[in-house]
Order: structure tokens, then sequence, then C-alpha cells
């Protein structure tokens, strides 16, 4: 059989730091709006982990409530982030950031 | 069995009141406006409701009438205090000069859509939600709740191609700096094992030498969060977004969201920083994050009072100068982490906030006043010799724009005295001089407009004359200048705000 042993909150919040930063890149090296508004989504879970790997440690449900409304206003933001990137796409047939060049200086 | 359900009184309802007011009567007026054809009543209900939501708040600012007792509600969540009410105050204020101005601007471009105000009116409920936070999740929330409408409204233009972009920038940075804030709020919840701000400062001041991983976790949380609540706030080096966003949004919307974002993100800066994190144990006396928050205010006040100078786009210009803005509230802020300075540095930062808002919405409002249907028109070029054409404009942009520069007699003045006195006060001489040194840097591009106005000759072609944005110019260029020559005003208001926890 194989031993279950819990695994230690800093694995966790290592995986979560490593997830936030993969996040981070993405949105700075990506110029596809929709890759970007996904590494911008995994950065968002990382939180997430962090978060529920903190409540259990400290035994409350704050950060798992914390968790819910997260993903709840991520909700709301692909909403709003997918109607921009439709309307953008029609009007400009690209959706790559580097097309986004109207302003200057 | 269960206990017994929370009462009215034991959740502290009406403390709330106004911003339950706004969020219920925009919910109404979301379903209403489907049966609305003509847009303009939907304008008229959106100002009623904001100021049926202003009257109230301003009758807790007053103690006039006991609505709601001072103190937390919805256990713990919420914070009714002097501060939550003056921010309250000047967001509605905002929301409401943010409604007149724009509905001629909406008719004539053809934008005439109700969704526009009732947008307007949540994110003014965002941000007196930002102001009464009381936990972390509720910083999060409101910012959202500030931040969505935002870029639903810079966008509301398509497809115009510039309102498109400025929509998708912000939106892309604002979610990027969200993400930020929820990264530093759930490390410092590692940290304190809370959300609550009242028990994160007890945790904040406790923890020892010893502790080395609470710490650093405090640590990086508070950083992350100022990163999160910098990009809200323009704060040099998160400001890339502002120019571009600022300049493509319409202009009623750029002139509502730059006041109403400020407020907000200032406000629920200093309910984490110094209601939050007044100290986090470094064996010292001041709290670290305020030398991080003396470089980045320096930073904001050099780059954006520099920049704003090569400016030749009234709204670009103005963009900056709202960057440069940021700076001197920060200065506040910084002020604010050191020890007993906490709540006259909150009174600055509300003080200026307020003289910032009337002044800053005015300006934009003139901008709005001379552009032209496509968005054309707000050059530097297209106001020479306004003040022939329209002189009572040309007057009212004149008193904006010395506001801004901080000239007394106008409330841009009490502002900075405020926040320099609170530097001062705080042993923060560099950066007051630094701020005085900036704001005479200012004086070169804001004088140059009236400049341009007064003393070139030009063929400004002007749109019609709007009464309703007339009326919304009146009041800022008034509400400018009132409290600018009754300072006292403003000083009764904030004089009881404080960001001590109640107890």
């Amino acid at each position: 059989m194989l031993e279950s042993s819990p695994v230690a909150i800093e694995l966790y919040v290592l995986l979560s730091a490593v997830l936030f930063v993969m996040g981070t890149l993405g949105v700075l090296l990506r110029r596809n709006a929709i890759l970007i508004f996904m590494s911008i989504e995994l950065m968002l879970n990382s939180a997430n982990l962090a978060l529920v790997a903190f409540a259990r440690q400290w035994n409350t449900i704050d950060g798992h409530l914390m968790v819910f409304f997260v993903i709840t206003v991520a909700a709301a933001e692909v909403a709003v982030g997918l109607a921009l990137i439709v309307a953008i796409y029609r009007t400009k047939k690209s959706i790559s950031i580097d097309d986004l060049h109207k302003f200057e200086g | 069995m269960f206990p017994a359900p929370p009462t009215f009184e034991d959740l502290n309802v009406w403390a709330a009141l106004p911003v339950i007011i706004l969020s219920l009567w925009a919910s109404v007026l979301l379903v209403a406006d489907r049966f609305i054809n003509n847009k303009f009543y939907v304008a008229a209900y959106s100002l009623l409701g904001v100021g049926i939501s202003l009257v109230i708040a301003l009758f807790q600012a007053g103690d006039l009438f006991d609505i709601g007792e001072s103190g937390t509600a919805f256990e713990g969540m919420f914070m009714a205090d002097q501060f939550t009410y003056v921010v309250n105050i000047v967001a509605l204020i905002s929301a409401a000069i943010g409604i007149l101005i724009s509905y001629e601007y909406l008719e004539r471009t053809k934008l005439d859509r109700g969704e526009y105000y009732i947008l307007l009116m949540f994110s003014a409920a965002g941000a007196m939600l930002m102001g009464s936070s009381n936990n972390l999740s509720m910083i999060f929330i409101s910012l959202e709740l500030l931040s969505i409408p935002l870029y639903i409204l810079s966008g509301i233009r398509r497809p115009q191609e510039e309102s498109e972009e400025s929509a998708m920038k912000y939106f892309l940075l604002g979610a990027f700096s969200s993400s930020f804030l929820v990264y530093g709020i759930a490390l410092v919840f590692g940290a304190a094992g809370s959300l609550d701000l009242g028990e994160i400062v007890v945790v904040a001041q406790t923890i020892s030498e010893q502790e080395a991983t609470q710490r650093y976790l405090l640590l990086i949380g508070a950083g992350l969060i100022t990163v999160g609540l910098g990009f809200k706030v323009a704060a040099v080096p998160f400001h890339m977004w502002t120019p571009d966003v600022y300049q493509g949004a319409p202009t009623p919307v750029t002139a509502y969201m730059s006041s109403v974002a400020k407020v907000g993100g200032f406000a629920a800066f200093l309910r984490v920083l110094v209601t939050g994190l007044p100290i986090i144990a470094e064996g010292g006396d001041a709290a670290v994050w305020v030398d991080t928050l003396q470089i980045l205010a320096a930073l904001t006040l050099l780059l954006g009072n520099l920049v704003a100078i090569m400016q030749y786009d009234l709204k670009r210009l103005l963009a900056y100068s709202s960057i440069a803005h940021a700076g001197y509230i920060l200065i506040a802020l910084a002020a604010g982490g050191v020890p007993g300075v906490g709540d006259s540095a909150a009174q600055a930062a509300l003080v200026y906030l307020a003289a910032y808002a009337f002044t800053n919405i005015g300006a934009f409002a003139v901008v709005a006043a001379i552009e032209k249907d496509d968005s054309t028109g707000t050059t530097m070029d297209d106001i020479k010799g306004l003040a022939v054409k329209r002189p009572w404009l040309a007057g009212a942009m004149s008193v904006f724009m010395f506001s801004l520069t901080g000239i007394p007699l106008t409330a841009g003045f009490i502002g900075k005295f405020w926040v320099f006195r609170a530097a001062m006060d705080a042993g923060l001489e560099p950066l007051a001089v630094l701020g005085v040194l900036t704001s005479a840097i200012s004086a070169f591009y804001y004088v140059r407009v009236v400049w341009n106005m007064y003393f070139e000759t030009g063929d400004a072609v002007v749109p019609e004359r709007q009464q309703y944005l007339t009326s919304g110019l009146v009041i800022t260029a008034a509400g400018t200048l009132i409290l600018g020559l009754l300072p006292f005003i403003l000083e009764n208001l904030v004089r009881d705000a404080s960001l001590a926890i109640l107890r």
C-alpha cells in the first residue's frame, strides 16, 4: 500500500508561484489578445490555488469564499473581454495587440 | 438549534444606505431601460438616484440625522466612518456631474443608450464600496465593480477604432493588475490567516523577527497589492495604459473615469496600507512600504509633469496631468505610513481627491464641449481664440487650469497645501520640495493652454452651446472656486476622518 502523507503547504504555494510567474510571462510575451487573456486567467487561478492551500493551513473558510468570488469575477471579466475581442476583430480583422497603434506620443 | 439570524440592527444595514440605494436603483433602471424609449428619462432617473444617494451621504457625513451607526457593518465586512462618508460624497458628485456632461455628447455622437448611465452608476457604487471596505475580499470585489463598467464605458463608442482600442488596452491591463491584487491578497491571507483588515493589523503588529516566512509573505503580499492598486490609480511605472485609454475613450467617460477610478483606488490604498498594514515588523518604527511609496511618488511626479509638457492633444495632456496628480496623492500616502501621521495624511488625501475630482471633471468637460462629433478638435490649435468666441468656456477652462497648477484661491491649492503639510509632518521634506518643484513645472503646460485660448488668434470652430454640459461646467467651476475660497468646508468635512480601526 502506498503511504498517504499530507502534501506540505510550501509545495502548493511554490506551485502557485510558478503558475503566477508563467502567467505573467505569458501576458508580457504573447501578442494575441486571447492568449494574453488566458495567461491572465492562469494568474488568477494560481492565486486561487494559494488561497485554498492557505485556507486549509489556517483551517478557516475565508480563503475558500474568496476563491468563489474570484471565479465569479473572472467569469464577468471573460464576458466583457471576449465581447471586446469580438468587437475589435470585426473592425480590424485582427486580434493581435501589435495592431493596436492608433495613438502615439 | 441554529443561532438566531442577525437582525438589521446587528448588521447595521442602514450605515450602508447610500451605496445600497445606488446599486438597487441602477439594477431597477437596468430593467426599466428596456421600456423607456426616450433616453433622456434614463439619464434623468439616474441623476435622481445619484441625487437621493448623495443627500443621504451628506446627512451621514454631517451627522444631521442618525442613519446607521458609525462603525463596522455586515459582520465586519463594511466600515462606515467619516472616511467612508467623504469618499461617498466625492464619488457621488463625480457621478452626478458625469451624467450631466454626458447627455448631449452621447446624443450628438449617436450613442444615446440607456446602459451608459447604469454602468456609470455601478462604477460609482464600486468606488464607494472601495472606500468602505474592511476586508480584502471586499476590496477585490468592489475594485472589479468599479473597473468592469469602466472597461465597457470606454469602448461604448464602437465601432470607432480609438474607442475600441482604448477599451481593449484598459481591459487587458486592468485584468492583469487585478490578478496581481488577488495574488497579493492570497499571500497576505497566508501570512495573517484572515482577510479582515482589523485582524491583519494585529498580526502585522505582533509578528516577530523570528517568523521570517510570515514576514516575507506579508511583505510580498503588500508589494503585489501595491502593484495592483498602482495600476488603477496610474502610478508610474504602472501608468502605460493611461494616455492611450484616456485619449481613446469618449471624452465624458474619460472625465468621469479619471476622477472616480482615482477616488476608489486611493481609498482602497489608504484602507489597506494605513488601516491594515500600518506596520510591517521590520524592527523599526516606520512601515517598510513608506520608502517604496516615496520612490513611486517621486517617479510619478517627474514623469507625469515632464511628459505632459510635450503633449499636443488636450486629452493626452490631461491624461499625463492626471498621472502627475496621482503622484501628489502618493506623497500623502507615503506620509500615511509614518507613525502618528496616518490620520492627517488620510485627510490630506481626501481633500486632494475632492479638489481634484471637481477640477479634473471640469477640465475634461470643457474638452467635451469643444470636441467635434467625429472626436477631432481636441488639440492645442483648436482652442486658439476660444476666449473671443466663447468667453465663459475659456474662463471656466482657465479656472480649472489654475486649480490643477495649484494657484491660491482655487481648490487645487488647498489640496496641495494639505498634502505638503502632511509630508512635512511626516518628515518627508525632500518629497514635499519635489512636489513644489514639479508644480512649478506643471504651470508651464497648464498656462500654455490658457495662453492659447486668450492670446493666440485662431478660428476655433466650436459645437453649439449645450445646456446640460454647461450646467455641469458651472457646478465644477463653482465647486473649484468655492472649495478654494472657503477652505473650511473641506476642513470640517474631513476633520473626523480617521483610518484607525474602530473597536
